[in-house]
């Protein structure tokens, strides 16, 4: 188990490291005269600054050199200074990743937890209406354009019925305090976290279902009825204990799709989080912050996998490493 | 006696002459056709395809073609008509339905629906040649990582690791600034984003063609056609590739769909296609301004709409082909 | 023309299957059946099992397959009863059919009784229509199954122990949890399981011949009256099969129990049978002691099966094989089902269904040749009674 880890790990740095070179590459394709071009008319950068800028992105140097030094500077936690809040990526990375976590985890929390009871409900009504009926919402969800649904909402629930905030993460020239700001936050983020769960939940939702259908026409589920054991526990333990192993696979698959939601959904709330300051990073060519962005969703997203695979041994007494 | 036996036997000919039977192609056609979903799929894509392709043919209008309006007379003037120049002469924005303009126009004056058309024909097209260039590099790399295996096969899925760790949308931000960095002109970035979806697409197709060969190479007709020696070549075009292909067909259908909604996205954030060209996803943004949400409804919910049904036929042509290829897991 | 016909037709089933689910869906949600609905009465308080009549269909997007019309047989306490049949004659859905195990709402009871001896309550049970919680005390309890595939049939998730200790502690509810293990211990014993850390094991661990008396074990935890055995020497090497048969043998006397042993090993079933049931594509062809069926038999179908077997004393250059297929489950037709097959067709072969006749008090046999034999019988037999 132990060994397995380890080799794990070792192959995570691997995978890291392709992702980093694949990802500077990326970025050192942006011509010479950029930095100039991003700094000009900012009385705020001064040219040592600049100069700083196009070391750290090795413009004056060739890609394989600028990649060694901005690797060194990456393992010593120095992604670079962003450009649009003149301060270091990684604190920024910190500040805004509270609101990102929280829409994201919270989603992804909701999302299992309507996947996983309607995919079993789904599989055990096969061909009901029940089934008919969440099967087809899952698939309207997954084909609702993010953005469009989140017009939508917005346009019935806040501008239409105005019950809830357009966007933002807390009210504008109102400071509350303790409770009644936690509500006001949460008032903000219902809209967000719909759009998310609708969204998102159908994929995860389809996938428990194949897996419990799977399982429920498996030779051991007719065992267990034919030992007598109520319809309950036949569901509730034998079944679900083998859907577990693939979902546990899943969870691990999520963070990805998460961080891509994120930027969408949170540029259209205008929540302050990670994925929609990258957004504006983009207009304004922030480079260096979209690079310990885009490092830190690969770093999560391969210990994710990592958690989901130690889990799957977990699970699955038949894996041993 | 005799004559029983006899009678007996044409019978039993008879009754097996009768019997009906079918292709493979032609059962996975029958219960494709039997899932009214995947027809109701095949029907919205293909009225969507006329509709863009052919729709432009019909629109007196072009597609950022602005229209200006007298504003003494109330009278619509064309740009081409001349004479837009005049003091009393304003862009016709934001013109509610009428006959003229079927869905308006909008912010900048131009004909919805025209657009609409050809914003189609951009998401349509980005599609199909997204999947294309994901199913040509991802069915090679696939197929080369689970047919040889080993050093190969451990690089390769190494690479798709590395894809598939990076988000794609985010991925998608840093090559829209550096393409925004590098001043590559509206009318090209389209290829660029295509070329760029179909590669990083390619992950995933190669994982699956992979898993599908490898079980594959397991099972015993694949043993028993390498019993008989036969060239690899051989083996690869008759026992492989007809095996390999429903698995492709369906990651074509069931790809099609979340790429046009990707593109959308994309062209929604600002990062896909750029005016003055018109996408779906480009002609939805204009949600931002909060006048437009709240009282253009037709400016924006059309093209959203379109998405929808588009993206939502696929999934439903996917789903149907599901089913139609393996018959175990309906639906 | 033909095609829009088949539309029609198809969507006509569709309605129909539609209406059975339903119909299907609404017994099984019913919390509560009344007694009266369930309880009956044994012909022969003898008989365990008494099947009535029994019909199992499915109902298919192609249309009503009858995998089980019109089955009746009885079997006695203590007896083993072999049903035989090539693959898809209904042999394992009769068995699936007492367990209520078929899966729906696709596959239902359609009709008949199965006459269940209730012997710790001294009640006759209609098992068709019992309610799923009755049933449930009755599986595994009562009624046990081993089923064909070792490999599959254990939850690969959890112990051997988790599993048998379960089925145990579920019917005896007040043994105390160390009881239970012990019980556990005993009966992977008698199966001839005996190694330390057996319950700790998980199914993976074991070899499939270990596995089956793993299965085994779990079908006979709680002393069932009845203990339905579907294929169980199918998917085994012959040594471990012969081992397994062997097993079987020397429980049955140990613990009392009657066995319906299924399977098309005609070389199983004399061995192990005192009575065989032959069935042909969802019907009884014949049915009567081993001895009127391996010496005497009667139909044509049965002795095309003698006549496939190897035989170690006689010489021939190949074994027989019954000349054409199993006819289509959809729209079986009028007549007998076996005509296009048989090789002594005479003219009623092309009337209805031939309907089951004695040919002794054991030996009953459904098929034109004998009908005219057994009429006679029972003419000679009534004078000899006047």
């Amino acid at each position: 188990m132990r060994q397995y880890i380890i080799k794990r790990l070792l192959i995570c740095i691997l995978v890291l490291f392709g992702v980093s070179i694949l990802l500077y590459s990326i970025a050192h394709m942006v011509p010479g005269d950029y930095v100039s071009n991003i700094t000009a008319g900012n009385q705020n950068i001064t040219p040592e600054m600049e100069q700083r800028m196009r070391e750290a992105y090795g413009l004056d140097k060739g890609l394989v050199e600028g990649y060694f030094s901005w690797l060194g500077d990456a393992l010593h936690g120095d992604f670079g200074t962003s450009f649009v809040y003149k301060q270091p990526v990684v604190e920024v990375i910190g500040k805004y990743m509270p609101a990102t976590l929280a829409l994201a985890g919270i989603s992804m929390f909701l999302e299992l937890l309507l996947a996983i009871p309607l995919g079993i409900l789904a599989a055990r009504r096969q061909y009901s209406v029940t089934d008919y009926t969440i099967v087809a919402i899952a698939i309207i969800g997954i084909s609702l354009p993010s953005f469009f649904f989140a017009a939508v909402l917005k346009r019935i629930f806040a501008v239409g019925l105005g019950i809830l905030p357009v966007s933002g993460m807390v009210t504008a020239r109102v400071n509350y305090t303790g409770l009644a700001l936690f509500g006001d936050l949460a008032k903000h983020f219902i809209l967000p976290i719909t759009v998310f769960v609708i969204t998102g939940v159908g994929s995860y939702l389809r996938y428990v279902r194949t897996n419990m259908l799977e399982v429920l026409s498996a030779d051991y589920v007719r065992t267990a009825r034919a030992k007598g054991l109520p319809e309950r526990k036949v569901i509730g333990k034998h079944a679900f204990r083998n859907t577990l192993i693939p979902i546990v696979t899943l969870v691990g698959g999520m963070i990805p799709g998460l961080f891509s939601g994120a930027v969408i959904t949170e540029s259209i709330f205008a929540l302050e989080g990670l994925g929609n300051v990258a957004l504006k990073a983009v207009y304004a060519g922030d480079i260096p912050y979209l690079m310990g962005f885009n490092m830190f969703i690969a770093a999560l997203t391969l210990i994710g996998t990592l958690v989901s695979d130690i889990l799957y041994a977990v699970v699955d007494p038949r894996v041993r490493y | 006696m005799e004559d029983m036996q006899t009678k007996n036997q044409q019978e039993q000919d008879e009754f097996e002459q009768n019997q009906v039977i079918l292709t493979p192609g032609q059962l996975v056609a029958k219960r494709f056709f039997r899932n009214k979903l995947a027809c109701v799929g095949l029907g919205i894509i293909i009225v969507m395809v006329l509709f863009c392709a052919i729709g432009p043919f019909f629109s007196p209008y072009g597609e950022y073609e602005i229209f200006y309006i007298d504003n003494e007379t109330g009278k619509e003037v064309r740009m081409a008509e001349g004479g837009v120049g005049g003091s009393n002469m304003g862009v016709n924005v934001k013109a509610p339905m009428s006959s003229k303009h079927w869905l308006g126009t909008d912010a900048d004056g131009r004909d919805v629906l025209t657009r609409i058309m050809y914003g189609g024909r951009i998401s349509l097209t980005v599609g199909i040649v997204v999947v294309v260039i994901e199913l040509i590099t991802g069915v090679l790399m696939g197929g080369i990582a689970g047919y040889y295996g080993g050093a190969v096969d451990m690089v390769i899925m190494r690479l798709v690791e590395i894809f598939n760790s990076i988000p794609f949308i985010p991925l998608m931000l840093i090559i829209a600034s550096v393409m925004f960095a590098a001043g590559v002109l509206p009318q090209y970035k389209i290829y660029y984003i295509m070329g760029v979806m179909g590669i990083l697409y390619w992950a995933g197709v190669a994982r699956l063609v992979r898993g599908q060969i490898l079980s594959l190479r397991e099972l015993e007709y694949m043993q028993a056609a390498e019993a008989t020696g036969i060239r690899t070549s051989r083996k690869i075009l008759k026992h492989l590739i007809p095996n390999v292909m429903p698995i492709i067909i369906l990651i074509a259908t069931m790809d099609m769909g979340g790429v046009i909604l990707t593109e959308s996205v994309l062209s929604y954030l600002g990062v896909g296609i750029a005016w003055p060209y018109a996408s779906w996803g480009n002609m939805v943004d204009v949600v931002n301004q909060s006048v437009i949400l709240k009282n253009y409804v037709n400016i924006w919910l059309p093209p959203g709409i379109c998405i929808l049904l588009t993206v939502l036929a696929w999934n439903f042509i996917g789903d149907g082909m599901r089913d139609a290829f393996d018959p175990r897991m309906k639906r | 023309m033909a095609d829009k016909n088949q539309r029609q037709e198809l969507k006509k089933i569709k309605k129909y299957n539609l209406k059975k689910y339903r119909e299907y869906n609404k017994q099984m949600r019913k919390k509560r059946v009344p007694e009266s609905e369930y309880l009956t009465k044994m012909k022969n308080p003898d008989n365990i099992i008494e099947f009535d009549n029994l019909q199992s269909y499915f109902y298919t997007d192609v249309g009503t397959v009858k995998s089980v019309d019109g089955v009746t047989f009885d079997i006695p306490r203590g007896k083993t009863i072999g049903v035989v049949g090539e693959s898809g004659c209904g042999k394992s859905v009769t068995s699936l059919s007492v367990m209520r195990l078929l899966q729906g709402p696709q596959g239902q009871i359609a009709g008949g009784e199965i006459r269940f001896n209730q012997q710790s309550t001294g009640r006759a049970l209609n098992l068709a229509k019992v309610s799923m919680k009755e049933m449930e005390k009755i599986r595994g309890n009562e009624i046990s199954m081993i089923f064909q595939e070792p490999m599959t049939t254990l939850n690969p998730v959890f112990t051997i122990g988790d599993q048998l200790c379960e089925c145990i502690s579920l019917h005896n509810p007040e043994m105390s949890k160390k009881a239970v293990e012990e019980r556990a211990l005993e009966t992977l014993k008698m199966v001839g399981i005996v190694r330390d850390g057996i319950l700790k094991n998980y199914p993976h661990e074991l070899s499939g011949g270990m596995r089956q008396r793993v299965v085994i074990a779990m079908a006979l935890a709680c002393d069932p009256q009845l203990v339905i055995a579907d294929e169980p020497t199918t998917a085994l090497d012959v040594t471990i099969q012969a081992q397994i048969l062997d097993l079987l043998r020397d429980l049955k006397d140990k613990i009392n129990a009657s066995i319906m042993l299924i399977t098309h090993d005609l070389g199983v079933v004399a061995e192990m049978a005192d009575y065989v049931v032959v069935m042909y594509a969802g019907r009884i062809v014949e049915q009567g002691t081993a001895d009127d069926i391996f010496h005497h038999p009667a139909h044509p179908y049965t002795i095309g099966l003698m006549k496939s077997r190897p035989m170690l004393n006689q010489k021939v250059d190949r074994l027989y094989s019954i000349p054409g297929n199993v006819p289509n489950p959809v729209n079986l037709p009028e007549y007998c089902y076996f005509k296009n097959r048989c090789d002594s067709c005479v003219e009623a072969c092309s009337g209805p269904y031939p309907s089951l006749v004695s040919l002794s008090d054991t030996h009953k046999v459904s098929c034109h040749l004998h009908q005219g034999e057994a009429a006679h019988k029972k003419q000679t037999g009534g004078k000899q009674n006047a």
